[in-house]
């Protein structure tokens, strides 16, 4: 039965944890009922209703929704959230391919290649990013005015009010490109997986990456020119005072892509570093003495027991960009911290929901991106026999 | 090393690799000479506003004019002895923690305790010193004390996160294990953002936390949840027989912790958690968005001086210039010790 006895864990465990799961829940009740008192005598309302009341301020960049002034502070809530994702994913790629490239010309034999990669790997990571998103920013708006943009290529032009860049225009025919194209991955992600068993069983090989290759690009051309080249540009033109047509990325956009990318980019790099060298010189050296060409040494060798070690911090590196996104603020790029949790709280003065929901779907969508990049993980993962 | 042969062997040891190497000495012949004439030959270094900088260089002159804004914000002039005896005695507070093998060491530790304390009393005042409001603070002081007291205050509590996500009561470990992952999974921003604005709300009338010590609250909570992560990998990492050792010898929960698995783990978790905390120093910057001048936050405010318009890149470089001092000495030292861990366990295992 039951016996007082101190010295018995299991009952000691249990007092303490009674003890703690009190003290906590007779702090979040004081605090709870504290809160309680002071939104009442300052008179703040309460509730999710605000999220209905429109918001009367309006937001200059917001790619995917139109939105006006007189909408709903809910819009504004999926416009910042539109944002942020827009700026995390194309962000995240853009550190992926930079800090791979990096990586990779770190390790290079040609010694001033290293160092000046080394050297842009320190400089990058020992200074504050959101110093850096303000240094990009202050350099984009202190570019030449409209009238004197500067042109890369005729097509894009960089001058003080950002990016101005050509808009790709899809006919009604592209329906069909973009069908053709996932019938393509899906096919060569089937073919991959028969041509892994049939050399498994059999030890025939096939030429697996120039096929799925050919197929990828090749089959979705062919439907792009049968369906009669249904993809157009509009490329920006300078009328007047502005430009007419085309994309307009605004400076905060820019800056953001390049302070985020630049700065995650010296972080993953050191990652991919840490990854190629990972791999025992013995296995480069054994895979030579079966006479492997390079090619095959990298991509079935270096690259698979690499990615091993790569993708655990490449994923919370790709959850610091995320979270690094909301210094946005700091510019005033519209994303879920600056719009919804900044203008729209300081608008109803609700900050305790205005902060509840913006924390909540951070905690969400770092949620989501461990969870997938987890499964990931344990793909490539050696295989316990 | 810069022999003939060193040069052929790492700089034209193949077509591919000469042709790179001419391309970037052309690069850097062509970048370098320009950025150095800006930075230092054609600065000016003295001037009473912007139209005295006439010169194609940096105007550096902003920074002189600012400077004690830069180190001290607006810590009144009669007080700011106290601000420079914090400085002067940073390195006898810091210097034993990072330096094990510091002439007199144990006595400098026991400084480096009451160190942080001999701070606030000087820093806020208090018996026999005048008090200063912390929102007089600014500059590298802010940057400093948000930064170091952060790093400092969070490491115990650290400590307490991660023995007790490992501890074998649900309670405590579910408690522990929500918390870190929440504080991990949310910017640090919306922490600070939270402590500016919804911590009075959920504070009794009268208890009023001032501006500074609502954004270190924010920094503690959130570098005690990373710190936990990175010492939580040290306690895994120690081998079970360790625990079962102590447990064999009847050690207490406590006494198998302090004396047995801690001392192991922290040592070689350290140079992971200093890692970490650079990473907090560089996050203290985001303050400005609350409204502190730190640092970045005078160079801004320096900025919107009429007198020294557009001066952006003298100021970002000026405070680049600082953090980076600050981080890559950090990280040099942090390179430092797990060379050394390194070594140390090789001849134990000898």
């Amino acid at each position: 039965m039951f016996k007082i006895d101190f010295s018995d864990q299991k009952f000691r465990a249990i007092i303490i944890q009674t003890i703690v799961v009190g003290l906590l829940a007779y702090g979040l009740y004081w605090i709870v009922q504290t809160t309680a008192y002071n939104l009442e005598k300052r008179n703040i309302a309460t509730g999710f209703g605000f999220l209905n009341d429109p918001a009367g301020f309006d937001i200059s960049f917001s790619p995917f929704i139109k939105f006006v002034a007189t909408d709903s502070h809910f819009a504004v809530y999926l416009v910042g959230l539109a944002n942020t994702l827009l700026i995390s994913v194309i962000g995240c790629i853009a550190a992926t391919f930079m800090g791979f490239f990096v990586g990779i010309i770190r390790l290079s034999s040609n010694w001033l290649l290293s160092q000046i990669a080394y050297v842009y790997v320190e400089i990058t990571r020992n200074i504050p990013l959101i110093l850096q998103l303000l240094f990009w920013y202050a350099l984009l708006i202190n570019l030449p005015r409209v009238k004197n943009s500067i042109a890369i290529g005729e097509t894009f032009f960089l001058n003080n009010r950002g990016l101005n860049s050509p808009q790709p225009i899809f006919g009604e025919n592209f329906i069909y490109v973009t069908v053709a194209i996932v019938i393509a991955i899906i096919v060569s992600i089937v073919f991959s997986r028969w041509a892994k068993r049939t050399q498994e069983t059999t030890g025939k090989q096939y030429p697996v990456v120039l096929i799925n290759f050919a197929s990828v690009i090749f089959f979705p051309l062919i439907v792009y020119f049968i369906s009669g080249s249904p993809l157009d540009f509009e490329n920006p033109e300078l009328k007047g005072f502005n430009f007419v047509g085309g994309m307009k990325i605004p400076p905060e956009f820019v800056a953001m892509f390049l302070g985020l990318s630049i700065y995650t980019a010296s972080f993953i790099s050191e990652i991919v570093r840490a990854g190629i060298l990972s791999v025992g010189k013995g296995q480069i050296e054994a895979a030579n003495s079966l006479g492997l060409r390079q090619n095959v040494i990298m991509n079935l060798i270096i690259i698979p027991q690499a990615l091993r070690v790569i993708v655990p911090p490449l994923t919370s590196q790709f959850l610091n960009l995320t979270k690094n996104s909301s210094l946005g603020i700091a510019i005033g790029y519209a994303d879920l911290v600056h719009g919804f949790g900044g203008i729209s709280l300081n608008q109803t003065g609700q900050a305790i929901e205005c902060m509840a929901i913006v924390m909540a779907t951070y905690l969400t969508i770092s949620l989501t991106i461990s969870f997938f990049m987890n499964i990931y993980n344990r793909a490539i993962q050696l295989e316990g026999r | 090393m810069l022999s003939f042969n060193w040069i052929r062997q790492n700089l034209f040891s193949s077509w591919t690799n000469s042709i790179i190497t001419v391309v970037l000495i052309y690069f850097l012949a062509s970048i370098i000479p320009p950025m150095f004439d800006w930075l230092f030959f054609k600065a000016t270094w003295i001037a009473d506003d912007r139209t005295g900088c006439t010169s194609d260089g940096a105007c550096w002159a902003i920074i002189g004019a600012r400077f004690y804004q830069f180190m001290y914000g607006f810590y009144p002039t009669e007080e700011v002895w106290r601000v420079n005896l914090v400085y002067a005695l940073l390195p006898f507070g810091i210097l034993p923690l990072l330096w094990d093998k510091m002439p007199l060491r144990k006595q400098f530790l026991i400084f480096a305790i009451v160190y942080p304390f001999l701070v606030f009393f000087l820093l806020y005042g208090g018996p026999g010193l005048t008090s200063v409001a912390s929102n007089k603070w600014g500059g590298l002081l802010l940057t400093l004390f948000l930064g170091l007291g952060g790093i400092i205050i969070a490491f115990p509590l650290s400590i307490f996160l991660a023995l007790g996500r490992r501890s074998k009561m649900p309670a405590i470990s579910a408690i522990c294990v929500v918390f870190i992952e929440f504080i991990r999974g949310v910017p640090l921003i919306t922490l600070l953002f939270f402590g500016s604005m919804m911590l009075p709300l959920f504070l009794p009338e009268g208890l009023d936390i001032d501006t500074v010590l609502r954004a270190l609250v924010a920094v503690i909570i959130f570098q005690a949840a990373y710190g936990a992560e990175v010492v939580r990998g040290g306690l895994q990492a120690m081998p079970k027989g360790q625990y079962e050792a102590a447990q064999a010898l009847g050690l207490s929960y406590w006494q198998m912790n302090l004396k047995i698995i801690l001392p192991q783990a922290l040592k070689i978790t350290i140079p992971a958690l200093v890692n970490t905390a650079i990473g907090l120093f560089k996050d203290t910057s985001l303050v400005i968005v609350i409204g502190l001048l730190d640092l970045l936050g005078i160079g801004r405010a320096a900025l919107a001086d009429t007198k020294w318009m557009a001066l952006h890149v003298e100021v970002y470089v000026f405070i680049s210039v600082i953090f980076f001092i600050f981080c890559f000495g950090f990280s040099r030292y942090s390179l430092y010790l797990e060379k050394k861990l390194n070594t140390d366990n090789d001849s134990e295992n000898k």
